[in-house]
């Protein structure tokens, strides 16, 4: 057998395939690739929770969204280990990410503009991360699959804080529940687009499925994810904003409407409405924090010095 | 001061500093850094609603700890000066954390062998292991940036001359008068070890605890407030 023989052999048999294992550069591109876009995407996502941190409305929801914020900062710096066990370092991909050639995921390109967007991100959002992230439990590389699993965990906590949030504004004031309205309305079809383009247009699915990186398509997952939120929505006695949406009895699935791609390969490409302002935001937060890092340095090697 | 009083002063010196380490999230020079700032918070926070609910029940007018934090005005905060002072550089949030923690490793000390009020005495039981940590954080940056780069020296040292105006106000009341001897041994030693110099600014500014502050409080608390009192009677 070849390396490449065995290693397929190996992911057929549902073994993980570790660190030191042998691989093909494709596969180590490709999972760089993916787990850094993952990492950032939990780094740069503290952006738009971390915008309602101050304007809580009570300290248990406030000390609620800390925790959150404070978890996905924690998942960043898992995910980008199991990033670093494939032979690139934290500093590097951040580079990239800095340098706009590496992306995050496109959700954090709008902006959170009511209370109401901290819940519909939890439910939403979180909920279609977690339809995402519940199949890379399973995927061949074993770094990243065991690192899903614990985020996995802190996810479903989040999307519960999410729904919980919703519950309340929709059983409150009318004020309230025009808010989760209007959230819903605003983050609803962004939260489709986060499960990527067609199966027929997506680029890397085919072969990220023989390799189990990927194990179930992105218009399955958009399809569970949907069946799984329509009910939701229902018991909230809120409109999704989609007139085509219908129960299909002959499928046993939701119909629903077609996503804007425009719209879609827009925010990929950079002209979102937030992709300025988040990648600004990361980026000057970095070099106002050069100093820091400096003196940490200088003086750990201070130390070392004076040790020698 | 009452019971009450006394609990309120103590909770708004931890709900304002837990606003205040909130306002860092996402901006930290490090990730780890940011989870550490978020953490320090946090635990500020929770010590903040356990005061504010006790607080409550001794008053026994209905009130909830989000009354005490949401509803109430600039002038009935009563917490130090020197938690509402803006975040600045990391240097500064680095000093004012640990004159801050230097203090409170005492007050939880003495509140969780001596105090009074059980529930406090809990509290502050709590309280100490996280001050412990607070402290061991803030103590080990103002020593790597005070011995780190010229640059990092220039700005802690210029920090701490900046709010050093603050720390009297600590121990002007007759219970935490008797902590000012250890915390300022304590303090030296942190800064001698930094390489930084003492100030020597004989200027103190004081009132936090008579509900006067500086013009920094009323906009932390627009900010914290605005939403919770635009919606008044809401629960969320």
């Amino acid at each position: 057998m070849t390396p490449e023989e065995r290693f397929q052999a190996l992911i057929d048999a549902e073994e993980k395939i570790e660190p030191t294992d042998w691989m093909p550069e494709g596969y180590r591109s490709t999972l760089i690739r993916q787990i850094a876009q993952h990492a950032h995407s939990e780094v740069i996502g503290m952006q738009p929770e971390g915008n309602w941190i101050t304007r809580a409305p009570s300290l248990h929801r406030k000390a609620i969204l800390m925790a959150k914020v404070q978890d996905e900062a924690g998942h960043g710096l898992y995910l980008y280990s199991a990033a670093e066990t494939l032979g690139v370092r934290r500093d590097e991909l951040q580079e990239l990410l800095h340098q706009g050639k590496h992306k995050y995921s496109s959700i954090f390109n709008y902006p959170t503009l009511s209370w109401a967007d901290i819940g519909t991100i939890g439910w939403l959002v979180d909920g279609a991360a977690i339809t995402n992230q519940v199949m890379l439990t399973r995927c061949s590389y074993g770094p990243y699959a065991r690192a899903m699993v614990r985020i996995c965990k802190e996810e479903s906590f989040h999307q519960r804080q999410g729904y919980e949030i919703m519950m309340r504004l929709c059983e409150g004031t009318p004020e309230q529940k025009a808010m989760a309205q209007d959230a819903l309305n605003r983050w609803w079809w962004p939260s489709l687009m986060m499960f990527g383009p067609h199966d027929t247009d997506s680029t890397h699915t085919e072969q990220s499925m023989e390799w189990k990186i990927k194990r179930v398509s992105n218009d399955e997952l958009r399809q569970q994810f949907v069946d799984m939120t329509v009910p939701q929505a229902e018991y909230l006695g809120l409109t999704i904003p989609d007139p085509e949406l219908r129960w299909n009895p002959e499928r046993g699935h939701y119909d629903f409407g077609e996503i804007d791609w425009d719209e879609f390969w827009r925010v990929v490409k950079g002209f979102g409405p937030m992709n300025r302002d988040r990648l600004a935001h990361k980026v000057n937060a970095w070099e106002e924090g050069a100093w820091v890092r400096e003196a940490a340095a200088a003086h750990a090697a201070k130390k070392a010095a004076r040790a020698a | 001061m009452s019971l009450v009083g006394t609990l309120l002063a103590h909770a708004d010196d931890n709900m304002v500093l837990a606003q205040r380490l909130g306002e860092w999230i996402s901006k930290a020079p490090e990730l780890e850094i940011d989870i550490a700032l978020a953490n320090i918070g946090l635990d500020h926070l929770g010590v903040a609603r356990a005061l504010y609910t006790r607080a409550a029940e001794l008053e026994g007018a209905g009130r909830t700890e989000d009354d005490f934090a949401m509803l109430r005005d600039e002038r009935e905060f009563t917490n130090l000066l020197l938690v509402e002072q803006p975040n600045g550089d990391f240097a500064h949030t680095i000093v004012r954390q640990f004159l801050f923690d230097a203090y409170q490793l005492l007050l939880w000390e003495d509140l969780a062998a001596n105090a009074e009020d059980e529930t406090l005495k809990g509290v502050a039981a709590k309280a100490i292991k996280e001050a412990r940590y607070h402290h061991r954080f803030s103590s080990g940056w103002m020593i790597r940036l005070g011995d780190g780069t010229e640059e990092s020296h220039r700005r802690v040292q210029a920090a701490l001359d900046q709010l050093w105006r603050f720390t009297d106000e600590m121990f002007e009341d007759g219970s935490t008068a008797g902590y000012r001897a250890e915390w300022e041994r304590g303090v030296i030693e942190v800064v001698a070890e930094a390489s930084l110099e003492m100030p020597t600014d004989p200027y103190q500014r004081t009132g936090g605890r008579k509900g006067l502050h500086t013009e920094h409080l009323g906009r932390l608390l627009a900010e914290m407030q605005w939403l919770a009192r635009s919606h008044p009677g809401a629960t969320w």
